[in-house]
C-alpha cells in the first residue's frame, strides 16, 4: 500500500466561550471564525477542497440546523461537504482521511454549539439506549456523577484529588482569552462547597457554554506553503465502547487506550496534552489511559472545565495542541475528544512540529 | 404459551429558548413597523429577504439594511386542496412566492383575491399588512399578498428568481 500523504493542522480559531451568546445565530457566531482560519491558512474560501462540521440538532433545538450554518462557508455553487452529530474532533478525522487520499489538498473543519438554548444535562440523556437507560431519565451530571462515585470507590482518586484538577483547569484558564471561567481557587475551598449530584460539585462540572471553532488541515506541500510550522498529525485513532453503561467498568477508559496505542502517544516524549474531560475525574481516568506522566503540561487551556461548548469542546482541544505546535510552545503535543456519556466514545490525536 | 406485550410511556420532552440572530431580527423588527427590510451582499450584491447572516453563496456578512417595497412580482405558485390545521381558508387556496421589487429572493407567501384558475406566474401582487396594533414580529403581520391590478411583468423581469 501506498504511504499515505502527510496532513498537517495549519490554523485554529476559536470564539470566546459564554454563558450565552443571545444576539447571534450560529451562521452570525461561525462567519468570523471561519473567516479567521481561512484568513490565517492564507486561503480563499474557493481553495477549499473538503469542508466538514460537527453539530447536534438536539443542542440547538432546530431541525437541519447544521444546514443552515453552511451559509458561514458559502456552500452555493455546490461544495463539498460532510456533516457529524457528533463533536467537530471526528469532523476532523473524517477530513483528515479525505485528505490521506490524496485527491484533496486542503479542508477546513469547524463545529459550533449553542449549548445555552436547551438543558444540556436533559439533551444529552437523549443520547442513551432508549430501552434501558433513557426511559430511567437519568441526566448527563447524574451519569457523570455514577462514573465520579466507582471511581472514589475504586481508591484511586479522592475528592480532594477532584478539586485539585479543578484548580489546575482554572488557573491554566487564566491565560487563555476564550475560556468561560478561571482564576486561583484552594483546592480546600472548592471542597467547602455543597455537592450539586454528590460525589460532584458544580465546579467538577463543565460550563455551559455557547461557542464555536475552525481548524484548517492540509496536505503535504500544501500544508507548507500554508504556514511555516504546521502541526503535523502523526497519529489519530478513534475508538468506541458498549452503549450498555452497566456492561463498562467506568472507572478506566480502554477505548482511549487502545485509540492512543494506535495513534502511538508513547512513542516520544509529551510535551503537551489537551484532554476532553468534561467533568473533574474524568481527567484523572483519560490522564491514565493516555499513560500520561506528570511531566506533561496538562490541559494548558483550561481544558473543558473552563469552557464546555457541547460539540466544539473536542475539536478545541486538538486546535489548541495544534497551536502549540505551530506557535513553537511544543514539539510534540497529544489531543483528546471524549462524546456520549461516560467517556463511552474517544479521539487520540498525535501532533507533531516534523512530518 | 402467549404472553401479552407489556407496554410503558417513556415520554420526551425538552424546552429550548430560541434566538433569531442579528440578521432575521431586523426583519422581524421592520415587520412590527409595516416595512419589509432586506440586507444587500457586499460581493455579489444580492439582496436577502428575510435578511440572514451571511450570503450563502459568497460566504460573508451581509451588509447594512435595505428597504425592499411591499409590491412584488408572483415567480412561482402552488394551488393547495388540503386544508390548513385550523382550517381557517376555503379551499382550494393558492402560496406563491413572490418576489419583491428590490429583492433578489422570493419570498413564500398567501395570495388571496383572485379566482385560483385566474393566478399565473408574472401577476403583481402587493402584501395586505394587519392592523399596526395587530402586528406580531412574524410573517403574519402580513395578512396576503393580493393582485394590483397593473399589467403583468415581463418573463425576462424574474426568470433568474424562479
Ligand atoms: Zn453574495
Amino acid at each position: 500500500m501506498k504511504k499515505a500523504r502527510a496532513v498537517a493542522i495549519v490554523a485554529f480559531a476559536q470564539s470566546p466561550a459564554v454563558r450565552r451568546e443571545w444576539a447571534r445565530d450560529d451562521v452570525e457566531l461561525l462567519l468570523p471564525v471561519i473567516q479567521a482560519a481561512l484568513g490565517q491558512a492564507g486561503l480563499r474560501k474557493e481553495e477549499v477542497g473538503f469542508t466538514a462540521s460537527g453539530s447536534s440538532d438536539f443542542v440547538t433545538g432546530l431541525p437541519f440546523s447544521f444546514v443552515l450554518a453552511l451559509d458561514a462557508v458559502g456552500a452555493s455553487p455546490p461544495i463539498e461537504e460532510t456533516h457529524v452529530e457528533m463533536d467537530g474532533a471526528w469532523a476532523l478525522y473524517e477530513a483528515w482521511v479525505r485528505l490521506s487520499l490524496g485527491d484533496v489538498d486542503t479542508a477546513l473543519v469547524y463545529a459550533f454549539g449553542r449549548s445555552s438554548l436547551g438543558e444540556p444535562r436533559d439533551v444529552l440523556g437523549m443520547q442513551l439506549d432508549p430501552y434501558y437507560v433513557a426511559p430511567l431519565a437519568p441526566d448527563a451530571i447524574s451519569l457523570a456523577a455514577l462514573q465520579a462515585r466507582a471511581l472514589l470507590d475504586s481508591g484511586r482518586a479522592t475528592e480532594r484529588s477532584l478539586a485539585e484538577v479543578t484548580a489546575r483547569s482554572r488557573r491554566n484558564a487564566k491565560a487563555n482569552p476564550n475560556a468561560q471561567l478561571s482564576g486561583d481557587f484552594l483546592p480546600e475551598a472548592l471542597l467547602d462547597a455543597p455537592y450539586l449530584v454528590a460525589p460532584l460539585r458544580r465546579h467538577d462540572c463543565p460550563p455551559i457554554s455557547d461557542g464555536a471553532v475552525a481548524v484548517v488541515l492540509a496536505a503535504g506541500e500544501k500544508a507548507r506553503a500554508a504556514t511555516a510550522r504546521p502541526a503535523w498529525i502523526r497519529g489519530i485513532d478513534h475508538r468506541i465502547e458498549s452503549h450498555g453503561l452497566g456492561m463498562r467498568d467506568l472507572t478506566r477508559s480502554p477505548s482511549t487506550a487502545l485509540a492512543a496505542a494506535n495513534a502511538g502517544v508513547s512513542q516520544g516524549s509529551v510535551d503537551v496534552a489537551e484532554v476532553h474531560a468534561p467533568f473533574s475525574h474524568q481527567e484523572l481516568i483519560l490522564r491514565e489511559a493516555l499513560g500520561l506522566d506528570g511531566a506533561v503540561d496538562l490541559n494548558p487551556s483550561g481544558g473543558a472545565l473552563a469552557a464546555n461548548p457541547l460539540m466544539s469542546a473536542g475539536l478545541i482541544r486538538i486546535g489548541e495542541a495544534a497551536r502549540r505546535v505551530m506557535d513553537g510552545t511544543a514539539r510534540r503535543a497529544v489531543a483528546h475528544a471524549t462524546s456520549g456519556p461516560c467517556l463511552q466514545q474517544n479521539l487520540v490525536c498525535v501532533l507533531e512540529a516534523t512530518p | 404459551m402467549k404472553e401479552k406485550p407489556r407496554v410503558f410511556p417513556a415520554p420526551v420532552r425538552l424546552e429550548y429558548r430560541a434566538s433569531a440572530g442579528r440578521g432575521l431580527s431586523r426583519f422581524l423588527a421592520s415587520l412590527m413597523e409595516g416595512r419589509i427590510v432586506g440586507q444587500r451582499c457586499p460581493l455579489c450584491a444580492k439582496v436577502y429577504v428575510p435578511s440572514r447572516g451571511a450570503c450563502p453563496s459568497c460566504g460573508v456578512a451581509l451588509g447594512g439594511d435595505v428597504a425592499v417595497s411591499d409590491t412584488g412580482t408572483l415567480v412561482s405558485f402552488c394551488i393547495v386542496n388540503i386544508p390548513l390545521a385550523d382550517r381557517s381558508l376555503p379551499l382550494p387556496y393558492v402560496y406563491g412566492s413572490v418576489l419583491l421589487d428590490g429583492a433578489d429572493i422570493p419570498f413564500p407567501h398567501l395570495l388571496q383575491g383572485l379566482p385560483v384558475e385566474e393566478v399565473r406566474m408574472g401577476l403583481r401582487v402587493r402584501a395586505e399588512w394587519v392592523p399596526g396594533g395587530e402586528r406580531t414580529p412574524s410573517l403574519e403581520s402580513i395578512r396576503c399578498f393580493r393582485p394590483t391590478g397593473e399589467p403583468d411583468a415581463p418573463f425576462e423581469d424574474y426568470q433568474e428568481h424562479l
